[in-house]
């Protein structure tokens, strides 16, 4: 047997679903007509959609046979940097599916939703604990949405103080989501550079700071895998100057038990129920990115607010300073019960989470660097960043390597990402991966770097066993066909 | 712990290769003035029994159970989800997967995304539809900052019976950026009055819902006619799907962009998320638009394949010159979506909607045979307006001690309808069921 996961299979064609089906057909039971068919205007009849007609058996094998085109968490390991591909515990997806809650409509009465406001009320407390801010909101439905949640705080801040500053600190080593976040405020990024250390320098930050500048947004631990070890010197400058900061907290996973945002100067930070908290990812989504501040900015949170009296939970919108409604309802319930579920797994342990998270993550860069080039040979956090400097020569790039090691069963990093990089390989491993699982990928990256130097024209070609081999992309966008009609 | 796989032994051999004595060694980059003093002050561990008793016990106190009787759309429908369906999303190669960055490997994600943006974009009556935004409330807030991109104007005329929280979420996205909101009235029919808005001239977009807040139908032809050859762009917004199943849908008048809740294609209501932001637009906006799209190409021996495309609209590429902001979207729900409407077919889900629309007509005709006043003579889908005597609130109360719950009270968010509620029919109630609330209802 092969030691490494990758190998070749049966791979079973699935044509369209709009290939598929005869009129006629029906892969639902449909409820029984009870009722005779009311009048109806008949002028505003339409056609319905052009919708295949399939059997329940069609469907089931259709989506069965694209499932098995995925690559998940559950398949195997997948070192996505700055996305924490953790293991989803399956417990928490029984618990989002009890009735009670996955079958609650939103606007129910007070007294029929004490369950889930209850469930709500706890989380925001829990991470308030786990963060160190003082007040939490979960409604903001993604991280990005979460960021906008504070820059959109950080707006309403400085109009509270007749202040109206427009711009805002990004350094270039933020996840993009960041700028485009403060640009729907309308602030203008203002992009600082990283020291030679890999984070941001005191000095840097004094120099852009100004009475102009609504405050920064720092990823802490940053992209590059390291904490920021100015950030309380960072905020001191930046409050000093009437400004607000913001951390993009993506990579809490590195540092819970281990740090107190809140004590480190940061005033508003966005958390990843999808990254740090075990919840799914979805191929795309849904998620949600909670937004903690703390105590002075708590008035301006979205609403509603859970609010808690004598053990009894409501919905309140009764706070006339917040920044208003983010979500059609409260967020992404289901979501945050799976959060619950998690923390409640493993209470105080979350500490252990980070300590091994960090532990995996720098035992791969020791492995590693004599592999890879490591820009930053220093002790990282939760994920570490290499380049492909060392195999340029051979012509093999960072995507060649990484299409490669799908070969071998393994789901590529994160690629050219952080931008300061050149050519960045960014791998984190997370807690929930044995020590087994880890030492065969790092075997399998060091076999694909000799294959790089042994044969490029394999590399170059990857991956070999897939569904389907690499993709036009460029195709893809000069002539877009986006629907099958 | 069962998620942590490291032994004792393993940590100490890793330690060595990570250069740290134990594990705090690992952080001595972080300066000590950084580091938390306390423990983290939290419940637990639990085991997996003592979770399935306590989070048992709180589903429990929840207005969601097999004896409840619920009457509320506003937004979120409760609709039967096959057991197929739910078993499908239960495929953990789909849930478990991040946004597909590597297509090789993530096919399975990018077909089905490519089929619900077929049948979105089909079921809307429009050209193309984006792999999905958060929610409906979303959806509408980005269509409007669409529509001023396009339009390069930033003052919008939004109707008053589009679903108060998602104009609320409009505000929120649109106020900060310095746009003018216009809010149309709605007419004694139950529908948008447009007679205010003469010209649309120096307007980014005119919004209407169909079927809007109230279950009526919205005259979109009306819609059309004002904003064709205007600089102004037609949104048209929804939060049932299912109604186009029945009605024609906005793409036949003219919409530019239509976006709405998708909640309704077999997505468990979760007290109100995750949702489904459903949003699809004529393709010359396509460069506009915001989220991530899916489109087919081929690999490098000619098979068909699908890949994430147009990605220089977006974040990652465009920074802050982007459509927009969003990267995780609800991915999972757009593809339960698809598998919902593809378990339903073209012939199931027109039934489907005429089943919603006949069992509503009923409870209308029972109510007004009840004496009770429907005010709004539009036609609807599967929610409608009632308006009940004065004291009427005590019934309602009593109701739900029996976990019957007759509608919303609409006065909260439209004050000059105190004593109206808007009540939902959906597949999921009987006759014997509506027969019993009527009856319910007139004590």
């Amino acid at each position: 047997m092969n030691e490494f996961g990758g190998t070749t299979g049966l791979i079973l064609e699935e044509p369209l679903l709009t290939e598929k089906g005869k009129k006629g057909r029906m892969g639902m039971s449909l409820p029984r007509r009870d009722i005779e068919r009311a009048p109806m205007d008949e002028t505003l009849k339409g056609e319905g959609p052009r919708l295949p007609d399939l059997s329940e058996v069609e469907v089931v094998r259709h989506y069965t046979r694209l499932s098995t085109w995925n690559f998940g968490v559950d398949t195997g390991l997948y070192p996505l940097g700055s996305c924490t591909m953790k293991y989803n515990p399956k417990t928490n997806e029984r618990q989002a599916a009890l009735t009670g809650f996955a079958g609650a409509h939103p606007l129910l009465p007070e007294k029929l939703s004490q369950g889930a406001l209850k469930i709500m009320y706890e989380l925001e407390r829990f991470l308030a604990e786990i963060t160190g801010m003082d007040s939490v909101s979960l409604q903001p439905s993604a991280g990005a949405h979460g960021e906008f949640a504070g820059m959109l705080v950080f707006h309403a801040y400085h109009k509270s103080k007749g202040s109206n500053r427009t711009k805002i600190i990004v350094p270039d080593t933020a996840h993009g989501t960041n700028p485009a976040s403060a640009a729907l405020c309308g602030f203008s990024p203002v992009n600082v550079k990283s020291n030679e250390r890999g984070v941001l320098s005191p000095e840097a930050i004094a120099a852009v700071m100004d009475e102009q500048t609504a405050g920064i947004m720092v990823t802490n631990p940053n992209t590059l895998g390291f904490f920021e070890e100015n950030i309380k010197e960072i905020a001191e400058i930046v409050h000093a100057r009437g400004g607000l900061v913001y951390a993009d907290g993506a990579n809490m996973n590195a540092v819970m038990g281990i740090v107190s945002m809140g004590d480190i100067g940061i005033d508003v930070l966005h958390l990843n129920l999808h990254k740090t908290f075990s919840t799914p990812h979805g191929g795309g989504g849904p998620g949600a990115g909670p937004v903690c501040v703390k105590r002075h900015l708590e008035r301006f949170l979205p609403v509603p607010r859970v609010v808690e009296q004598g053990g009894r939970y409501r919905l309140s919108y009764d706070f006339p300073h917040s920044i208003g409604k983010l979500h059609a309802f409260y967020g992404n319930v289901g979501i945050m019960i799976r959060a619950y579920s998690y923390i409640l797994s493993l209470g105080p342990e979350l500490k252990r989470v980070s300590q091994l998270a960090v532990l995996n993550a720098n035992y791969v860069k020791e492995k590693l660097k004599d592999t890879l080039h490591l820009p930053y040979d220093r002790p990282c956090m939760h994920e570490c960043v290499f380049s492909d400097k060392l195999q340029a020569p051979l012509k093999v790039t960072t995507l060649d390597m990484v299409k490669r090691l799908i070969d071998y069963g393994f789901h590529p990093p994160t690629i050219y990402f952080p931008l300061v990089v050149h050519g960045a390989i960014m791998i984190e491993p997370t807690e929930t991966e044995s020590r087994e699982e880890i030492d065969r990928f790092i075997r399998a990256f060091k076999e694909v770097v000799k294959e790089a130097g042994e044969d490029p024209e394999r590399l170059h070609k990857a991956p070999h066993s897939t569904k389907v081999r690499r993709l036009d992309e460029t195709a893809a966008a000069r002539n877009p066909r986006l629907t099958c009609f | 712990m069962r998620y942590l796989p490291q032994t004792e032994e393993d940590i100490a051999e890793m330690l060595e290769v990570a250069g740290a004595a134990d594990l705090e060694g690992l952080f001595s980059s972080i300066p000590d003035a950084c580091r938390r003093r306390t423990d983290l002050n939290l419940p637990g561990p639990l085991t997996e029994w003592e979770l399935n008793d306590a989070m048992s016990s709180m589903a429990s106190a929840m207005g969601a159970c097999h004896e409840c009787k619920v009457y509320i759309g506003a937004g979120s429908y409760e609709h039967y989800i096959p057991a197929s369906v739910s078993y499908l999303l239960g495929r953990s190669e789909f849930s478990t997967s991040y946004t597909p960055y590597q297509p090789e490997i993530s096919q399975g994600t990018l077909q089905a995304v490519f089929e619900y943006q077929s049948f979105v974009a089909s079921l809307l009556g429009m050209e193309v539809a984006n792999a999905s935004l958060y929610d409906g409330a979303s959806a509408l807030a980005e269509a409007l900052l669409m529509a001023a991109r396009v339009s390069r104007l930033k003052k919008v005329a939004v109707s008053s019976l589009i679903h108060p929280f998602h104009r609320r979420v409009v505000r929120t996205y649109l106020e900060p950026a310095g746009f003018e909101i216009v809010e149309l009235p709605g007419g004694p029919d139950g529908r948008t009055d447009l007679g205010k808005l003469r010209s649309v001239e120096g307007f980014a977009a005119v919004a209407v819902q169909s079927p809007n807040f109230f279950g009526c139908i919205e005259d979109l032809a009306a819609v059309g006619n004002l904003t064709r050859d205007s600089h102004a762009l037609f949104v048209a917004s929804f939060t049932e799907p299912l109604a186009y199943g029945l009605y024609k849908s906005p793409g036949g008048f003219g919409a530019d962009i239509v976006c709405g809740e998708g909640q309704s294609f077999g997505i468990p209501q979760s007290y109100g998320g995750p949702g489904l932001g459903m949003f699809a637009s004529l393709k010359k906006h396509v460069r506009s638009m915001p989220g991530r799209l899916v489109g087919e190409t081929t690999d490098m021996d000619g098979r068909r394949g699908f890949v994430l495309t147009l990605a220089t609209r977006e974040q990652h590429i465009r920074r802050e010159k982007a459509t927009s902001n969003i990267c995780t979207n609800s991915g999972l729900c757009a593809v339960t979506s698809a598998m919902y409407m593809a378990s339903l077919g073209g012939t199931g889900l027109r039934e489907l909607a005429r089943l919603n629309y006949d069992k509503s007509e009923y409870l209308k005709k029972q109510l007004r045979g009840a004496g009770f006043a429907i005010p709004f003579a539009s036609p609807t889908f599967n929610e409608f307006v009632v308006r009940f005597p004065a004291g009427f609130e005590s019934t309602y109360e009593r109701l739900q001690e029996q976990r019957v719950v007759a509608g919303i009270p609409l006065a909260a968010y439209y004050p000059e309808l105190s004593g109206h509620y808007l009540l939902c029919v959906t597949e999921t109630k009987s006759k014997r069921d509506l027969d019993a609330l009527a009856g319910m209802l007139k004590v």
